[in-house]
Formats: C-alpha cells, sequence, structure tokens
C-alpha cells in the first residue's frame, strides 16, 4: 500500500504539489492523468524517492520513503522516469543485468541470470539482448528500461509517461505487457499517462491531477467523462463508448 | 515472479571475448615490459643480470626497474581515471587535463614549493591533491551551473578553468623562480624516476584496484541520478568519491612523474568505443591499455634520439594528439 498525506513541493514561489494525501492499495494500474504542469510527474518522484518533498509524508508498505535507505526502498519501489535517452552503450543484456544491483550488488547468481533472461522474454527483446542501447530505437530502448525495472522484481512500480516517443504499435504494445505486470506478476503500478485512452482500457482507477491537486479520483468509466475531461483539461471533449469503455475524442476537435 | 516463458541463462560468448583480449593485452605489456628494462645507456644484457654482475644489478634495481613499475603503475592509473571521470561527467572528452584537475594540482605544487620549500615530498604531495581536489570540484561546481550541457562546451570549459589556474601557478613560479620546476610537473618525464622516488605511485595502484570495485557504481551513476537512485546507489556519494579518487590519482601522478597530457582521453574512450560503457567489463582493458600507451611511448622517448631522451609528455602529447584529433572528427560524424 502506498500512503500520502499532504505531500508538498514547491519550487520558489511555486507550489506544484499542494498537500496531496491519497492511498493506493496493493495491486493494479493506477493512473496518473492531467494537463501539463499538474504536477503528476512531480508526485511520482517524490513517491520514488528521486525528489525530496516539502511538507508531508508518503509511506509505500509502512516504509517512510524520505527516511528508509535507498538500498532497501530499491528492493520494493521501482521508478522510471521518462529521460531515458541515455548514450550510455551498454547492451540490453547488461542494463536488465543491472536491475538485480539491489540484490547482487553486481556479482549475478545463477538465480538473478534466470531473471535477467526471463524478463528479457518478458519484453520480447531476446533478439536484441546482445545489442547496445544506442543502436535501439526508442521503443526498443523503452522497453529495454522496462526490462530492467521489471528484473528489479519490485512490489510497486513506478512508470512515468512510458509510452513518450513510441509509434501506435509500440505504444499499445508496451502498454499491454504493463497491464500484464499487474495482472499476471501480481505488480501494484502507478503509471503517469499522457493519453487518457491508455488510462481508460488499462487502468483500474484513474487519479486526475491539476494545479498540484488531486481533482478527481476513481474508475475510468467514472472519470473518463465528458464533464471531467472539461474540468481537467479545460477542453470540450465528446466522450464516446467503445468496447464498453469511455473513449476520449480530443483528436477530432479543435 | 513466475513467467509464461522460461530460458535458461545463454552462454556469454562476449565475456569470453572479453577475456581473450585482456589476455592477449597482458601478454603484451609484460613482453614489452621486459624488453624495455634492457633499453638504455648503460647496454645492460640478460647474461649480465644471470652473471650478477653487481654494477649492473644496480642500475637495474635503482632505475630501470623502478622505472618501469613507475609507468605502469601511472598509465594503468591515469587511462582508468579518465574512464571514470568521463562516465560520471557523462561526458567522453572529461579527463584530469581537460577538468582542471592537472592544472590545480600543478598549483598546489609551486605554492607548496614556495611556503614549505624544505617540506617532504609527501607533504607537498598532500598539497598537491588538495588543490586537486578543489580544482575539480570548481569544474564541477562550474558545469553543473550550465543550462546547457554540450558535449564540446562542457570540457572546453574545464580547459579554461585550467588555464586560468595554469596562469596563475605561473605568475607564482615567475615571480619565485621556480619556472623550470613548473615545466617539470606539466611536461611528465620518467628518466628521473628512481628507487626512492617512485613509490608514491603504489598508493595510485591501491586506488586504481579501489576503483575496480565500484567499477558497477560508477556505471550506474554514468546512466544518470534518476536511475542510479532508483537501483539504491547513493548517487552523490558515488559522483564526488569517484571525482574526489580521480583528482587524487592525477595529482600523485603529477608529482611523482608530471602531467602526462592526453592519456586520460584517449585511452578510455579506444577501449569504451569497441566493448561499451559498463565499467566493470572495459577498466581492466583501459588499465592494461594505459599502461601500454605510456610504455611504448616512453620507450620511443629514450630512443628516437639516443642517447639522449626527450620527456616523455612530449612523445605522449604528439601521438595522443593525433589520435584525440581522429577521435574528434570521428565522434562529429556520428554525432547523435
Amino acid at each position: 500500500m502506498i500512503e500520502l498525506a499532504g505531500v508538498t513541493k514547491r519550487y520558489g514561489p511555486n507550489t506544484v504539489v499542494d498537500g496531496v494525501s491519497l492511498t493506493i492499495p496493493g495491486g493494479g494500474v493506477t493512473a496518473l492523468i492531467g494537463p501539463n504542469g499538474a504536477g503528476k510527474s512531480t508526485l511520482l518522484s517524490m513517491i520514488g524517492r528521486l525528489l525530496p518533498m516539502d511538507g508531508g509524508e508518503i509511506r509505500v508498505d509502512g516504509l517512510d520513503v524520505s527516511r528508509t535507505a535507498s538500498d532497501v526502498l530499491a528492493r520494493k519501489l521501482s521508478i522510471l522516469r521518462q529521460e531515458n535517452q541515455v548514450a550510455v552503450r551498454l547492451t540490453v543484456r547488461e542494463l536488465v543485468e543491472f536491475g538485480r544491483f539491489p540484490y547482487s550488488r553486481g556479482r549475478l547468481t545463477a538465480e538473478d541470470r534466470t531473471r535477467v533472461e526471463e524478463a528479457i522474454d518478458f519484453l520480447e527483446l531476446a533478439e536484441f539482448a546482445a545489442r547496445p542501447l544506442n543502436r535501439l530505437s526508442g521503443g526498443q530502448r523503452q522497453r529495454a528500461f522496462i526490462a530492467m525495472v521489471l528484473c528489479q522484481d519490485t512490489d510497486y512500480v513506478l512508470l512515468d509517461e512510458p509510452l513518450n516517443n513510441l509509434d501506435m504499435r509500440h505504444a499499445s504494445q508496451t502498454m499491454g505487457l504493463i497491464r500484464r505486470f499487474a495482472t499476471e506478476l501480481n505488480k501494484t503500478i502507478v503509471i503517469v499517462l499522457h493519453d487518457v485512452n491508455f488510462a481508460s482500457y488499462h487502468a483500474d482507477r484513474v487519479v486526475a491531477m491539476k494545479d498540484g491537486e488531486i481533482v478527481a479520483d476513481g474508475a475510468p468509466g467514472e472519470i473518463i467523462t465528458a464533464p471531467w475531461m472539461a474540468e481537467i483539461f479545460d477542453l470540450e471533449v465528446p466522450v464516446h463508448a467503445y468496447a464498453d469503455r469511455p473513449v476520449a475524442a480530443y483528436f477530432a476537435i479543435g | 515472479m513466475a513467467m509464461s516463458t522460461h530460458s535458461g541463462p545463454r552462454p556469454a560468448s562476449g565475456r569470453i571475448r572479453d577475456t581473450a583480449l585482456l589476455g592477449l593485452a597482458l601478454v603484451s605489456l609484460t613482453a614489452v615490459s621486459a624488453w624495455s628494462l634492457f633499453i638504455g645507456v648503460s647496454d645492460i644484457g640478460l647474461s649480465d643480470l644471470l652473471r650478477a654482475e653487481s654494477s649492473k644489478m644496480l642500475l637495474f634495481v635503482v632505475s630501470r626497474v623502478p622505472r618501469l613499475a613507475a609507468i605502469l603503475l601511472s598509465g594503468s592509473a591515469m587511462g582508468v581515471v579518465g574512464l571514470i571521470m568521463q562516465s560520471l561527467v557523462r561526458n567522453r572528452f572529461v579527463a584530469p587535463t581537460t577538468a582542471g584537475t592537472v592544472d590545480a594540482a600543478s598549483l598546489g605544487l609551486v605554492i607548496a614549493t614556495i611556503w614549505f620549500a624544505s617540506a617532504s615530498v609527501f607533504l607537498k604531495m598532500t598539497v598537491a591533491v588538495v588543490f586537486a581536489l578543489a580544482g575539480t570540484a570548481l569544474f564541477m561546481a562550474l558545469v553543473q551551473r550550465l543550462r546547457y550541457a554540450d558535449i564540446i562546451v562542457v570540457p572546453l570549459i574545464g580547459i579554461m578553468l585550467g588555464g586560468v589556474i595554469q596562469a596563475a601557478a605561473t605568475f607564482l613560479a615567475l615571480r619565485y623562480d621556480l619556472l623550470q620546476s613548473l615545466s617539470a610537473w606539466t611536461n611528465g618525464d620518467f628518466s628521473g624516476i628512481l628507487r626512492g622516488r617512485y613509490e608514491l605511485l603504489y598508493l595510485v595502484g591501491a586506488l586504481t584496484a579501489l576503483a575496480y570495485l565500484f567499477a558497477n557504481r560508477f556505471t550506474l551513476a554514468g546512466m544518470g541520478r534518476d536511475v542510479a537512485v532508483n537501483l539504491g546507489v547513493n548517487y552523490l556519494r558515488v559522483l564526488y568519491g569517484g571525482m574526489a579518487l580521480a583528482a587524487t590519482v592525477a595529482a600523485v601522478v603529477v608529482v611523482v612523474v608530471g602531467g602526462i597530457p592526453f592519456l586520460g582521453l584517449v585511452v578510455p574512450n579506444l577501449v569504451t568505443m569497441t566493448m561499451g560503457d559498463n565499467l566493470r567489463r572495459v577498466l581492466p582493458l583501459t588499465a592494461v591499455s594505459g599502461a601500454f600507451f605510456v610504455l611504448a611511448c616512453d620507450i620511443v622517448s629514450r630512443t628516437i634520439r639516443f642517447p639522449y631522451e626527450i620527456p616523455v609528455g612530449t612523445v605522449v602529447g604528439v601521438v595522443g594528439g593525433g589520435l584525440f584529433l581522429a577521435l574528434v572528427l570521428r565522434s562529429r560524424f556520428n554525432a547523435g
């Protein structure tokens, strides 16, 4: 369970995250949506102890993220930020092996190696395993980083816009894999999504942020509605139902 | 983690290739090292050693062996710290010579010589190390303030910083009649290495070995703060610890040998170009290659004007400069 109480982040005079309280029980996919600058990524980074808080408290399974040793947290939660265009020349397998670092400190056991191969297979990266990251396409590289996080084998996985810069095929494949993490591997996923329709089809719960606060919280069917979209994004979006799920047709307006 | 598809660990053919490459490099280094012991004005043959001829034996133990040890220790260490700095700063053109480190160390030496003229080498070395640490920290502070950390801008800042520090050192050296000493510190030379004068370099060897233990952490820090923290690495400790190690090594090498230009820049780049950026994998070959590079240049410096010697720093500067130019042009073409 992830518990946030009064979490606040300020940059100078600007309050980016303003006293957010939220409880995410274990399991399932929770999507964070909202306009640019709403504070979604900042909130996610604070949960993943990448950013210090200016106020409030975050606990993951009872562990206070600002006090617990980083290497202990690394076995409890993993976080993947959107800027993974690193020019580091590691092969996919080397990168995924680093996912075992919190356990083995780089001296891989037989079990670690098995986990590495499982993660590579799960993300369908076997044919690229020996290829350096800088010679992969954006989608393949993104999958390699997700494989690393999977290999880290934490109960909680925080993903910051993992579908960015992916084409239609890679975006849907990647989202499908993330959904399988939750369903098949029992992970608790918190994911920042730009496209509310991915949230609609793959999330169990949608949390909408605006101006540093949570403005809506509920099942996708409750939040992906025309009134809520207008409220959250300041945009009149027609919302239709397709395959039992709401679809915000934002690409049809403007 | 119960996953549908399962396959066991695959054989790592890359590791076998790495080991073969490292083995080959070590064998060549050993062969050339052995050969280098018999190059010099005094003609020493293997038979002299076997007959234990005392004067030649003495020369061998007092001069030739220390010289070889100094070359191997400083060459491998400077290669490795270049590799670490490039990884930590995430810039392929950052090395002790392009981050103000070496210039700060020589400024420290000038100051130590002026104010503690009669002090031991160890004290002077300590002052040089403190200055090298401060110079490197200043470089890091400047780089972190950069809004646009371009691959070329970062080392340019370091070179400019080094230039300013060098100017201060030159000014002081001019004032206190130390210009000759300063030029000896800035241009590496192994001809003065004798028993009793190079042993500080064992410290450098120990630090190089220590660096290997932290290689994985350096690689992770090189992937950026977010990735490192996610995997439980104390990013700042690794960043500053690694840079401090590099600055210390560079300062000790300046004190004992003098500046060895381009080494920390060229050797790690040549190695990572073929083997990638996983420091645990590339660090041993970088160490061996650094030693080999310096040894080869030293042999040239000893034989090109035989029986005279030219400083190894000059030879390294010419060879390394050429290689560096080739690297820069290559990275221009492969930019992206």
